[in-house]
């Protein structure tokens, strides 16, 4: 709004200001016929003072014109413009110090006036968008006030309708009543007329009957009669009996009998039926309080002892009632005490299962509880265990498939390349770690050989430098004694050759070859050997067998002792997987004993 | 399944006899009388007119003749065939006639109810009992066959009379709080009779033996009431079909209303097994389009009813043939008008008039809707197995249905020309089945229990 406001129409400002000044002029000399002109160009138009005030004050009239504005000031209240007249015949003298302040007062005047306008016409500015968006607000409004009128009017003849309609419907809804109460009247009315007249016909129709059956049966109708060769016995053999008082008391006892043994015999079956629901009764309590024993001694732990005693008490009852002479007790005293028992029971049950959910909640928002971390080394445990066994049941699904695809090779060829590409994406994989695992080993075996050659480079230089020693020796020997046996220190030689290489010497060669040979194996036939598992049922034992088989292979030579601990099979079962790379790592450490034990 | 030559009959009277023996059927006036197993003719008797009405007495000996036209009933006796027996109601006229339970007395009503007559065959007595009522099933015998309850109607009001068979005494008379009674039927422990009104108000009263009111029950007021009513075997529930296709079964502790099975035009539980006859296509090799299908149109009934059919389980949501009921008609065809428990009271058939063409088995032990069977023409008359639980239903085509737990076929009754079966009627040891036509019956030997195992356990055959 001040935005607006600050601009401001150059053309209406200058309007407005010429209407305003127009007025005061008007007030101030409406006589004068400049005025209007000079009023209306005098501050726009500042730069024509001279030209106004050469056409208001010529040289002829300047006399004229001070008087003029001398009489003009002094009705405004400034000073006179003249000097005091000392006396009256004296003319007028123009006082300039007079004009002077009159000038500046004016001047000030004019300043202050313009300020004046100014901020009047700004305010006025102002108060005339005020009005403006005020004008526009009201008129907003008015269009809704109309509009929520006219809404409300519309309302209200709705709901004039409506009412009509409900007053109407109640009408109709009257009527109808009136109408259905009519109609029941009248079915009602109709209903007692008929059968009143279907009494009376029914009446009459019964007349007749006694009419015709008199007509009919006392005419001594010859035709009425029962024609028959012989009279044939009764089914039962018996004859009839005369009908007397007894045979109607007898047959009254009869349709008692009947009727007592009908309901003797839905006694029994309801007693059958109450005495199995009675078994089912005890039972299901038997159960709660067996379900519920273990539990007792819990919630008292948690100081729970309402329950616990509860529980005491229900189980001496029980205690009493499952006694067999309890059913022969009269069914109220029984149920009573059964069906308390089992309230009890219930409530203990329910709460119970309530504790439980509780305490489920508790778990399920705390997270894990002490006893989890308790029993994690049992879990570890028991995650090994299923674990060794997932990998077992692997394996043998691994050589299920492979049967199976044996078997597919047979009859199909498509599915089973398909198979097929499935099963070596698998295979791959498998022998991918086969390799690493062979390289592993090759690796180990390389460091071994290593180390042998320098142990046999040492020991040859050894030699030599004791061959040396020796021929020093002998010959020194040799020179010595000149008479010595020559066979003699010739077998001495020889042995003393062969006995010191067999330890040693032979040693590094042995291994050499040894160690040649599993490398050679695993790098030559690594498919072979996995090829060999893939179709054999490989079971795990088998494989680790194989690796530790070649591993046991170089290491047979240093063979240690076998200590009796390490036989055992479960051991050699469970980490016979886990186990491959430590043996590699530590040959002779534990193959001597698999193999043994395998 | 095996067929028995075609054989002549009138009026649909062909009865077993209750030993199983004989098989009984009428041909205009002559009675003859055949061994069951070979269907030799074993004796042919004479009447004296078209015979009406035939029924066995209950040890087999006699059978009853009824001629109403004449007024006159003949009994025949299998022992000694010369044996003959003859009853003339004279002016007095004939309306029904029927056997005494101990086979030694009959009992005659006279036209216009005006009395019932109980001829005894062992003694020259003769007893009237006056006052019977002209409804629906006035009468009714224990099926221990020591009491009757019949309906009378005097002084504007109903009665009850229970009479002990042995002697014909009244053991109890009774009023019933009736409008007009319609129908009285004993359970079968013989202890309980049910007594209902007629259709104008829906209520069925029981009484004890001794007649004392034991329950009153009433499903609703104002529109048409009580249709049928079935006794369970076990005299545990009384089934009440009534006028606006419910059946209610009430049990019998309280008497109270244990359940009621609705019979909705649209099937949407998926545990309902829905059996739907459909016709079968003539083989392909044969080629379908040999049949004109102008004949088809012309003739659709008959064509229908000389094709094969079989039935195919549908899928559930599924909504039944309705007929809307004539509402400005007297006895409009709605509501449950057929009710039938299986003698192990496990099931229970029953069937809604306005649906004429389904039978609904219901499943007692569950409480709750079992099978719906979908016959391509309306049933006209369905009956259990006497021994097992096991349905056999006419449509009044050529085709008799069976039904079972295990599933259910729809056979053809072999020979030329048509066949259509209107009613049927179970040997007592469910080996074999009478189909009644209008002019001819024939037997349908079923297998022995041991192969109908086998047969059933297809679910759809046909044969």
């Amino acid at each position: 709004m001040g935005d607006w406001m600050t601009v401001t129409d150059p053309g209406l400002s200058a309007e407005s200001q010429n209407i305003s000044l127009y007025t005061s002029e008007t007030k101030m000399s409406p006589s004068s016929l400049y005025s209007q002109q000079v009023l209306c160009s005098s501050i726009p138009l500042s730069k024509n003072v001279h030209s106004f005030f050469s056409a208001f004050c010529t040289e002829e009239n300047i006399e004229q014109s001070i008087s003029y504005l001398d009489q003009e000031l002094t009705t405004f209240g400034f000073p006179s413009l003249y000097e005091e007249p000392k006396s009256k015949e004296a003319k007028k003298e123009l006082n300039i110090v007079a004009v002077l302040n009159c000038m500046n007062e004016l001047l000030v005047l004019q300043r202050k006036n313009l300020l004046a306008q100014e901020n009047v016409e700004t305010q006025n500015l102002k108060l005339g968008s005020d009005m403006d968006h005020l004008q526009s607000c009201y008129a907003k409004l008015k269009e809704q006030l109309e509009a929520s009128r006219r809404e409300i009017i519309g309302l209200q003849e709705r709901d004039r309708q409506l009412q009509c309609k409900n007053r109407n419907l109640h009408q109709l809804l009257k009527n109808e009543k009136d109408e259905v109460q009519k109609l029941q009247n009248i079915i009602a009315s109709r209903a007692t007329q008929y059968n009143h007249d279907m009494k009376r016909k029914e009446r009459e129709y019964n007349k007749l009957k006694e009419r015709l059956h008199q007509l009919v049966m006392n005419k001594k109708d010859k035709k009425i009669a029962m024609d028959v060769l012989n009279y044939v016995g009764r089914a039962d053999g018996k004859r009839g009996s005369w009908r007397t008082g007894k045979t109607e008391a007898r047959n009254e006892d009869e349709m008692y009998k009947i009727l007592l043994n009908d309901y003797e015999y839905r006694q029994k079956q309801i007693l059958m039926e109450n005495a199995e629901l009675k078994k089912v009764l005890q039972q299901m309590k038997k159960e709660m309080i067996s379900l519920l024993s273990p539990q007792k001694k819990t919630p008292r732990e948690r100081a729970d002892e309402s329950t616990g005693a509860v529980i005491s008490d229900v189980e001496e009852d029980g205690g009493e009632l499952s006694r067999e002479s309890m059913w022969d007790l009269s069914c109220e005293t029984v149920r009573e005490q059964l069906t308390n028992s089992i309230r009890k029971q219930w409530r203990i049950l329910k709460s119970h299962v309530e504790k439980l959910d509780n305490q489920v909640s508790k778990v399920n928002l705390e997270g894990f509880n002490d006893e989890d971390v308790i029993s994690r080394q049992d879990h570890e445990q028991e995650t090994e265990k299923l674990e060794l066994e997932i990998q077992q049941c692997k394996e043998m699904i691994k050589t299920q498939q492979q049967l199976l695809q044996q078997l597919a090779t047979a009859c199909d060829d498509d599915t089973t390349s398909l198979l097929r590409d499935c099963y070596l994406l698998e295979e791959k994989e498998r022998l991918k770690e086969e390799w690493s695992l062979f390289k592993e080993q090759k690796k180990n075996f390389e460091r071994e050989r290593r180390s042998f050659t320098e142990a046999a480079i040492r020991l040859g230089l050894e030699r030599k430098a004791f061959e040396e020693e020796r021929a020093s020796w002998l010959k020194q020997q040799f020179l010595n004694m000149t008479t010595f046996d020559h066979p003699n220190s010739e077998n001495v030689k020889l042995f003393s050759a062969f006995s010191g290489s067999s330890d040693q010497d032979n040693l590094p060669v042995h291994s050499k070859q040894r160690q040649k040979k599993p490398p050679s194996t695993s790098n030559g036939s690594p498919v072979c050997t996995s090829k060999m598992t893939k179709s054999l049922p490989a079971s795990p034992t088998l494989d680790s067998c194989q690796t530790r088989s070649c591993v046991s292979e170089h290491s047979s030579v240093s063979v240690l002792t076998v200590t009796p601990e390490e036989m055992k099979p479960d051991q050699v079962g469970r980490e016979c997987t886990s186990q491959t790379w430590s043996v590699v790592s530590r040959p002779g450490a534990q193959p001597g004993c698999s193999v043994d034990a395998l | 399944m095996n067929f028995s030559e075609v054989f002549k009959l009138s009026s649909l009277l062909c009865k077993f006899s209750p030993d199983g023996k004989y098989l009984a059927s009428c041909v205009q006036y002559r009675l003859v009388v055949r061994d069951v197993s070979t269907l030799q003719i074993l004796q042919l008797y004479t009447c004296l007119d078209q015979v009406q009405h035939m029924e066995w007495s209950a040890d087999s000996l006699f059978i009853l003749c009824a001629m109403y036209k004449r007024g006159l009933v003949q009994v025949w006796s299998l022992e000694q065939p010369e044996w003959h027996c003859k009853i003339d109601e004279g002016s007095a006229g004939l309306v029904a006639s029927c056997w005494s339970p101990d086979g030694r007395h009959i009992l005659n009503t006279t036209e216009f109810h005006l009395r019932v007559t109980v001829w005894s065959l062992c003694t020259k007595s003769v007893s009237y009992i006056k006052y019977p009522k002209a409804c629906q099933q006035g009468m009714a015998f224990t099926r221990d066959g020591r009491y009757m309850a019949l309906a009378e109607r005097r002084d504007c009001k109903d009665f009850v009379s229970i009479f002990v068979c042995s002697d014909w005494q009244l053991l109890r008379h009774f009023d019933t709080d009736t409008q007009d009674l319609a129908g009285v039927e004993w359970a079968p422990n013989g202890c309980v009779l049910a007594v209902w009104d007629s259709c104008l108000e829906y209520k069925v009263l029981l009484y004890s033996l001794d007649g004392r009111l034991l329950s009153v029950y009433s499903a609703y007021e104002w529109s048409l009431g009580i249709k049928s009513v079935a006794w369970s075997p076990s005299s545990q529930f009384l089934a009440i079909g009534s006028y606006d296709g419910k059946v209610r079964l009430l049990n019998h502790v309280t008497w109270k209303m244990t359940t009621e099975f609705g019979h909705p035009a649209a099937i949407s539980n998926p545990k309902t097994v829905v059996y739907r006859e459909v016709e079968k296509s003539p083989p392909p090799g044969l080629g379908h389009l040999s049949l004109p299908p102008s004949r088809a149109g012309a003739r659709p009934l008959t064509n229908a009813a000389a094709s094969e059919s079989k039935y195919e389980v549908a899928s559930v949501p599924i909504s039944l043939q309705t007929l809307k009921p004539a509402a400005d008609r007297a006895n409009p065809r709605m509501g449950v008008g057929m009710l039938a428990f299986s003698p192990d009271s496990y099931f229970l058939a029953t069937r809604n008039d306005n649906i004429p063409n389904a039978v609904w088995v219901w499943d007692i032990q569950k409480l709750r809707l079992f099978v719906v069977l979908e016959q391509l023409c309306p049933v006209r008359s369905f009956q259990w197995d006497p021994q097992q639980p096991r349905l056999a239903i006419c449509t009044g085509g050529n085709k008799v249905y069976l039904w079972s737990p295990a599933g259910c076929v729809s056979v053809q009754v072999p020979g030329e020309g048509d066949f259509p079966v209107l009613a049927l009627c179970w040997h007592s040891s469910g080996d074999s089945l009478a189909l009644l036509g209008k002019d001819h019956f024939c037997l349908c030997f079923l297998e022995t229990s041991k192969d109908v195992g086998a047969a059933f356990g297809r679910r759809d055959s046909c044969t």
